[in-house]
C-alpha cells in the first residue's frame, strides 16, 4: 500500500524527494499496521457521528423555535437559547475536530513514514476528547455557557479543551518533528504544523481575554479575532490539508502548481487572522482597524482564488473522478461552494453591504455554508473514502451514500440561498424603519423553509450513519482489508455507485 | 525556509499570529484604554427607579431575595441579571450597540460610543452578532417592569408576532423569582446612561469638575 500510494501521489514525492518515505515504501503492508492506528480513526470517526448528530439535532430544534414549533417550550434545560450554544459547539468541536483528528491519524504517519508519538496516547486524547465536549455539551445546557461566540465553552472547561488539544498536538507534532530535520515538508504539512501552533494560542486568546482583561469595544476586537482564527487558523489549515492529500492521490497526479500552493499557505498565514475586526463593522471598535479588516478581507479572497485554481487545474481532464469516487465529489462540491462562500466574503466584507446584511440571516447562511458547506463536505467525503478501510470492509451500500451526498447537497444549497434572501429582507426592513414584528412576519417563510433543508441535511446523514453501521456489522471478508488497500493504492473509486 | 518546519512554525505560525494579534487587537485595546476603567458600583452608585418598582410591586418575592431595594441590592441584581443573560444566550439574538448607519440612531436611540462600555458590565463584551429581536443597548424607558414580566413569561401575550422563547423559571408562582428580577433590573438598566437626562447631568458634572481645577 505505502509503495503505491506514494507512487499514486506524485506531488508528495516531487515536493519531499528525501523525507523518509523511501524507508517506509519499502516495506508495504507490513508497516500498515504499527503506521496508522485504524482503531483510532475508526472511534474518532464514530464520536465525530456522535456530536455531529447532537449538533444536528440542537440545530433542527433551534429552527423550529422559529417556526414556532418548539416541541419543548417552556422546558429549562432545553431552552433554544441553550440549544443554539450545545449546535455551534457540537459541530465545531465534537463533529469536525474529532473527524480532522481520524484524518490526521491517517495523513500525518503516511506523510511522514513514521507513527504518532504512542498509542496509549491517542487513546487518551480520544477519551479525554469525548468527556470534555460531553461535559460541554451538558454544562451549556445547565447554565454555565460563556458569552465568546463559538468559544461557547464554560469557562471552567476552557483550560481542559487546552490541555487536550495540547496532547492531541504532541501527538501529532512528534512524527512530523521527527521526519523533518531540515528538510522540506509537503503542502498539507505546512498547513497542519501552523495550526498546532495556532489552535492553542487562538484558543486561549479568544477564551481568556476579552472574558478577564479586556472589557467593551477592545474585548469585541479580541472576540472578533477569536471567531475569524478559529475558522482561518484551525478548521480551515486542517480541511486545506486534507484536500492537499486526498486529491492528487485520487487523481494519481500531482497538484498543478507548487509555487500556487506556496502563495496560498503564506497568504493565508499572512492575511487571514488580520480580517477579525470585520464581525463588528460600525461598532466602537477605532475605524482604523476596521479599514484594516476591509482590506485584509479581501486580500484573503484573491489568496483563496490561487487555492482554488490549484484544486481546479489539477481537476482539470480528470473529470470523470466525479463520477466515479464519491468522495471527490464531496471534495469538489465542497471547493464549489468555497469558492462561493469566499466570493460573497469579499463583497459582504465591504461596508456598503454591511449597512444592509449585518445582524441578519445573510451571515447566518454564510456561516452554514463555510461550516458545513465547505468543512462537512470534505469531512464527510473523507469518511466515504476511509470508513471501509479502517473497518476493513466495502460499503454496505454505495446507493445510501449517494443519496446523502444529494440530500446533504440540496439541503445545506437551499438553506444558504433562503438564509441569504431573508437577510436582504431584514436588513432592508429594519432600514427602512418598518416595525420590528413586520421583519419577523417577513422572515416567517424562509424560516420555514431554513427547517425543512435542514430535515433534508438530517435525513442525508441518518442514512450516511445507518450505512456506517451496516458496513462495520458485515462479515469481514477473507482478504478484504487487502483488497480495500489495494483499491485504495489504485486510487479506485471506493465510493462508486 | 519557506517549506521547512521551522520556517513554517515560526514564520507562519508564531510571526503572522503575533502580528495579526498586535495589529487588530493590542493596537485598538491600547488605544480604548486611555479611558478610565470603573465599577459596577461607580457607574450605577443609587438603585434605579425600575428596581424600586420592582420592590412596590413584588414585596413578597422581593423581599425574600434582595430584601430592600438598596444599592447593594441593586448592583447584586444587575450581576445576577448580566449572568443570566448569558447563561440563556439572550446576546445570540440580541445586540447591544447601535452603529451610525442603517437608520438605526432613529430606531433604538444615540449611536454607540466607546466609553459606555468601559466598564465591569461589558467584561466579556455583549456585542452580539444577530438580531432576531431588536438591540437592547437603549433599552430603558422603553417597557414597564409590568411589560417585561408578562414578555418574560410569554413573549406572545404583549409581541404576538414573537419568536422569543419563554422564560416561566423566571418565576414562582405569579411573581418574578430572585432570577426574574434580576433580569428585569438589567435589562431595564441597559442604555439608562444615554439618555438625554443622564447625559445633561454628566456634561454638568463634568463642566463643573473643570471649572473647580480652572479655579484652583
Amino acid at each position: 500500500m505505502s509503495a503505491a500510494s506514494s507512487k499514486a501521489a506524485p506531488a508528495k514525492a516531487a515536493a519531499a524527494k528525501d523525507d523518509g518515505k523511501g524507508e517506509a515504501s519499502a516495506a508495504p503492508d507490513a508497516s500498515a499496521g504499527p503506521l496508522v492506528d485504524r482503531k483510532a480513526i475508526k472511534a474518532h470517526m464514530i464520536a465525530g457521528f456522535v456530536f455531529f448528530f447532537a449538533g444536528l439535532f440542537a440545530g433542527m430544534l433551534y429552527a423550529l423555535q422559529f417556526s414556532r414549533l418548539y416541541p419543548f417550550p417552556g422546558v429549562e434545560l432545553l431552552s433554544p437559547g441553550r440549544v443554539r450554544m450545545l449546535h455551534t459547539q457540537s459541530v465545531a468541536y465534537g463533529f469536525l475536530l474529532n473527524l480532522f483528528m481520524a484524518c490526521m491519524h491517517w495523513i500525518i504517519p503516511r506523510l511522514t513514514g513514521r507513527p504518532v508519538l504512542s498509542k496509549k496516547l491517542s487513546w487518551i486524547v480520544f477519551w479525554a476528547w469525548q468527556a470534555t465536549i460531553a461535559a460541554v455539551g451538558v454544562t451549556i445546557l445547565m447554565g454555565y455557557g460563556q458569552a465568546i461566540e463559538w468559544g461557547e465553552t464554560p469557562t471552567f472547561l476552557d483550560p481542559v479543551i487546552i490541555l487536550g488539544a495540547a496532547l492531541m498536538i504532541a501527538n501529532f507534532a512528534t512524527p512530523i518533528i521527527k521526519a523533518a530535520k531540515g528538510k522540506k515538508l509537503y503542502v498539507t504539512l505546512w498547513y497542519f504544523s501552523a495550526m498546532m501552533i495556532w489552535l492553542p494560542l487562538t484558543y486561549a486568546m479568544g477564551n481568556f481575554v476579552p472574558q478577564y482583561f479586556v472589557p467593551g469595544a477592545g474585548g469585541a476586537a479580541i472576540t472578533g479575532l477569536y471567531i475569524h482564527d478559529l475558522v482561518g487558523l484551525t478548521i480551515t489549515p486542517l480541511g486545506w490539508g486534507m484536500m492537499y492529500y486526498f486529491v492528487p492521490i485520487i487523481l494519481k497526479k500531482p497538484i498543478w502548481s507548487h509555487t500556487m500552493s506556496l502563495v496560498g499557505f503564506w497568504g493565508l498565514a499572512f492575511f487571514y487572522p488580520l480580517n477579525g475586526v470585520h464581525h463588528f463593522f460600525f461598532s466602537p471598535i477605532p475605524m482604523y482597524a476596521q479599514y484594516g479588516a476591509v482590506m485584509s478581507t479581501i486580500a484573503v479572497e484573491l489568496v483563496v482564488v490561487t487555492v482554488i485554481a490549484n484544486f481546479f487545474m489539477t481537476m482539470r481532464g480528470s473529470g470523470g473522478a466525479l463520477k466515479s469516487s464519491l468522495p471527490m465529489r464531496f471534495f469538489f462540491t465542497g471547493m464549489v461552494l468555497y469558492g462561493i462562500t469566499c466570493l460573497q466574503c469579499a463583497f459582504q466584507t465591504t461596508l456598503t453591504f454591511q449597512k444592509v446584511i449585518h445582524f441578519s440571516d445573510w451571515v447566518v447562511g454564510h456561516a452554514h455554508l463555510v461550516m458545513f458547506g465547505v468543512f462537512g463536505s470534505w469531512c464527510i467525503g473523507a469518511v466515504v473514502l476511509l470508513w471501509p478501510k479502517v473497518t476493513g470492509r466495502a460499503w454496505w451500500s454505495h446507493k445510501l451514500n449517494a443519496w446523502n451526498y444529494w440530500l446533504t447537497t440540496i439541503g445545506i444549497v437551499v438553506m444558504f440561498l433562503d438564509l441569504l434572501v431573508a437577510g436582504m429582507v431584514q436588513g432592508y426592513l429594519w432600514q427602512n424603519l418598518s416595525p420590528w414584528e413586520q421583519s419577523l412576519v417577513s422572515s416567517m417563510p424562509f424560516w420555514h423553509l431554513r427547517s425543512i433543508s435542514g430535515i433534508a441535511i438530517v435525513s442525508g446523514q441518518m442514512l450516511m450513519a445507518y450505512n456506517m453501521w451496516m458496513t462495520a456489522r458485515q462479515p469481514a471478508e477473507a482478504g478484504a482489508p487487502a483488497r480495500a488497500e489495494k483499491a485504495e493504492a489504485m486510487g479506485a473509486a471506493v465510493g462508486a455507485s | 525556509m519557506k517549506e521547512k518546519l521551522a520556517g513554517v512554525v515560526l514564520g507562519a505560525g508564531l510571526f503572522c499570529f503575533a502580528l495579526a494579534a498586535v495589529v487588530t487587537g493590542y493596537l485598538p485595546v491600547a488605544h480604548l484604554s486611555r479611558i478610565e476603567y470603573k465599577t459596577l458600583e461607580q457607574i450605577a452608585p443609587e438603585p434605579s427607579s425600575e428596581f424600586k418598582d420592582l420592590a412596590r410591586r413584588y414585596p413578597a418575592s422581593f423581599g425574600k431575595h434582595y430584601g430592600k431595594p438598596t444599592a447593594a441590592a441593586f448592583h447584586k441584581a444587575l450581576r445576577k441579571g448580566r449572568d443570566i443573560y448569558i447563561a440563556e444566550a439572550c446576546w445570540h439574538c440580541h445586540s447591544q450597540f447601535i452603529r451610525p448607519v442603517s437608520n438605526e440612531d432613529v430606531r433604538f436611540g444615540k449611536v454607540s460610543w466607546a466609553g459606555e462600555y468601559m466598564n465591569e458590565m461589558f467584561l466579556p463584551h455583549l456585542f452580539g452578532t444577530r438580531r432576531v429581536g431588536p438591540d437592547l443597548i437603549r433599552e430603558n424607558g422603553r417597557h414597564g417592569n409590568d411589560w417585561h414580566a408578562a414578555h418574560f413569561w410569554d413573549p406572545t401575550q404583549v409581541v404576538p408576532t414573537s419568536v422569543m422563547p419563554r422564560y416561566p423559571w423566571f418565576y414562582d408562582g405569579a411573581e418574578p423569582n430572585a432570577r426574574g428580577i434580576a433580569i428585569i433590573t438589567y435589562v431595564q438598566w441597559l442604555g439608562s446612561w444615554a439618555t438625554p437626562e443622564a447625559r445633561a447631568a454628566r456634561a454638568a458634572a463634568t463642566s463643573a469638575s473643570a471649572k473647580k481645577k480652572e479655579t484652583r
